[in-house]
């Protein structure tokens, strides 16, 4: 395989870019997503839809941007834009990647609605440095409420469809997603809570409370525990 | 001059051929086969302009019975060129802004060397005596022109089909001469139920009495019923079932009820019987058994040690890679273990499947979703490859 070392961005290419003409300003979630991303680093965004972060991370951070989108329209869209994205599956489609053959791996509000997500957890943090996941938060108060106080499956603005029309096969707490990143050995290294919009929560959503008050997280991830956590489970051991 | 007759000296068929050009005086082309080979002539014809830095150049692999004469009116068949919809002015393939360059295949029948040609050492028609060539040697054989044309490297190389493995050859022996790479309704190895269809193919030519060991040429004779067979069998494996059920169903041809023996009753039959004869009349049937014999032995990974991805290792070329849905001959599944492969290299690449129902002949047909691919993949390529805008 590869040298994850060695940069494959092409020599020839110096790429000078502009931004797509008449491009629409990023979506705020979207944006937050692209902030936390090193300009000039290589990016895989997982399930990249019409391809607006990635045209957006390419023409204004000058990143190495590919994608993998499930749907036809959202693959034909892409590459009619130039992008280079692939139709494929993020349960299945993962593991041909090399290892940390990207800066950062992207998966974007997807999360839920693959079938092994543990899996594709794992895939994420292998194939990049860094893996940026976010998902809607289970525990938030309304979701928790509309479950005690009507009985009934969820319906809130950011899980609003009926429970048997949604993608949503595998929703989780930002508490459930700790322990599981914690269980296969991933740092959660930022998370930011969100309001369903996009836009960075209250700064009571930040803190313990983030369970109960953040509807949507972004998290930064990477492999293996933090140094920190290992310094511990060593006294444990001991 | 009789199209099956000797072949011409390579300075008076140019309105036939295009340009041509032989190559290997210098040294001559070692064949897969082992066989040195040449001098010979490449047949090619060039759309568009070279630019000063020699940076826009597009090399275009045409399919096994296409030819070099990719747009305007066929000399042959006078027929529109089979890329009419794709190359040109303002097209995906814009000759305002790329230059393209189609060479006839080694071993076709229209000016490249070929079975149906004199082979100057011996001064009679090859035939049979034409040494077996491959995809590879195809691709050796472009190279040699591109030399002879001083382009130092390709901007982009696209094909369809055969050409789809040209590209994908090209990708792997010369990735630095390769900045994009558009394989299209192609596979990385030709598959046992395509070499199968091509065997039933050349059994029929061969089973044609007027093959005669394929001296036909020196008798005077064509096996067109063998080639017609060939054609009209293989003609079904480029279309899809909805297709043909579509455009024929079971309509009847001239008649009102069947006629209870073996004419062409229906209209299908009477347009396979029509695909055949027109085919006899433009093309070698030597030739059709000497391509089709390369594309069988394609097999990209078996030459890279067994794993595909290794004939990518260290790629910098940018791939787009195209399939139908309603290709069953090239089916989006041999796309699909050529993206897994460039993905276990990480190499940038496009993938889109696109839905149609005209099967494996829709890279031929006008196809917007596929044009648009097409556009958008070569407008991101010519920004990183720093072209001007066209």
């Amino acid at each position: 395989m590869t040298d994850p070392a060695t940069p494959l961005v092409s020599a020839r290419s110096v790429p000078r870019l502009m931004p797509g003409a008449g491009a629409p300003p990023l979506r705020r979630d979207l944006r937050l997503v692209a902030d936390l991303i090193v300009a000039g680093s290589r990016v895989l965004d997982v399930g990249c839809g019409d391809g607006a972060l990635l045209d957006y991370l390419e023409h204004h951070k000058g990143v190495d941007a590919r994608g993998v989108e499930i749907s036809q329209s959202g693959v034909q869209a892409c590459v009619s834009q130039g992008l280079s994205v692939v139709q494929g599956d993020a349960d299945t489609d993962l593991t041909d990647y090399p290892s940390a053959a990207f800066d950062y791996v992207i998966l974007s509000n997807t999360l839920q609605t693959v079938r092994r997500p543990k899996r594709v957890l794992e895939e994420l943090v292998r194939i990049g440095r860094h893996a940026i996941v976010s998902f809607p938060n289970l525990g938030h108060w309304r979701v928790r409420l509309e479950l005690l106080a009507r009985g009934r499956a969820p319906r809130t603005r950011v899980l609003n469809a009926p429970w048997y029309e949604t993608a949503n096969i595998h929703l989780c707490t930002f508490r459930d997603f700790d322990i599981l990143c914690r269980d296969v050995g991933i740092t959660v290294v930022r998370r930011i809570s969100v309001s369903h919009a996009g836009d960075p929560a209250s700064i009571f959503a930040r803190g313990p409370l983030a369970n109960l008050l953040g509807e949507m997280g972004v998290f930064l991830l990477r492999r293996g525990q933090s140094p920190a956590r290992e310094g511990v489970r060593r006294r444990d051991r001991r | 001059m009789n199209q099956h007759g000797a072949a011409p000296p390579p300075t008076y068929a140019l309105a036939r051929f295009g340009q041509i050009v032989e190559l290997g005086h210098a040294a001559p082309l070692r064949l897969d086969s082992g066989v040195e080979f040449g001098p010979f002539p490449i047949a090619y014809r060039t759309f568009g302009t070279l630019n000063a830095e020699r940076s826009n150049a597009i090399l275009v692999c045409h399919a096994l019975t296409l030819d070099q004469h990719v747009i305007g009116t066929h000399p042959v068949t006078g027929n529109p060129g089979w890329w009419d919809a794709v190359v040109g002015p303002g097209k995906p393939l814009d000759t305002d802004r790329f230059f393209v360059i189609c060479p006839n295949v080694l071993g076709g029948c229209m000016g490249s060397a070929g079975p149906n040609q004199i082979d100057p050492n011996t001064g009679e028609v090859y035939a049979a005596a034409f040494p077996v060539v491959t995809i590879s040697d195809m691709v050796r054989a472009q190279v040699m022109l591109l030399e002879h044309l001083g382009i130092p490297d390709l901007f982009c190389v696209i094909g369809g089909s055969m050409g789809g493995m040209q590209v994908l050859q090209w990708a792997a022996s010369y990735p630095d001469r390769v900045f994009a790479a558009i394989p299209i309704a192609a596979a990385a190895r030709h598959s046992a139920q395509n070499i199968a269809f091509h065997e039933v193919g050349r059994q029929a030519i061969m089973a044609d009495p007027d093959w005669r060991n394929g001296e036909y040429l020196r008798h005077g004779v064509i096996p067109r019923q063998g080639l017609a067979v060939a054609r009209m069998m293989a003609h079904i494996t480029y279309l899809s079932e909805t297709a043909l059920a579509q455009k024929f169903g079971r309509n009847l041809q001239d008649r009102l009820r069947l006629s209870f023996g073996f004419d062409a009753d229906f209209q299908v039959e009477s347009y396979l019987r029509h695909q055949g004869a027109s085919f006899v009349e433009r093309f070698d049937a030597n030739s059709y058994l000497y391509i089709t014999r390369a594309m069988d032995y394609f097999d990209l990974a078996a030459d890279a040690g067994g794993e595909l991805w290794r004939a990518f290792v260290g790629t910098r070329s940018r791939f787009c890679v195209i399939s139908f849905d309603s290709d069953w001959l090239f089916p989006t599944a041999e796309s699909r273990t050529i993206v897994h492969a460039l993905n276990a290299v990480a190499a940038n690449v496009s993938f889109v499947e696109i839905e149609t129902d005209a099967g494996h002949d829709a890279f031929l047909l006008n196809v917007p979703e596929f044009h648009a691919a097409l556009r958008g993949f070569l407008r991101g390529a010519a920004e990183h490859r720093g072209l001007a805008a066209g």
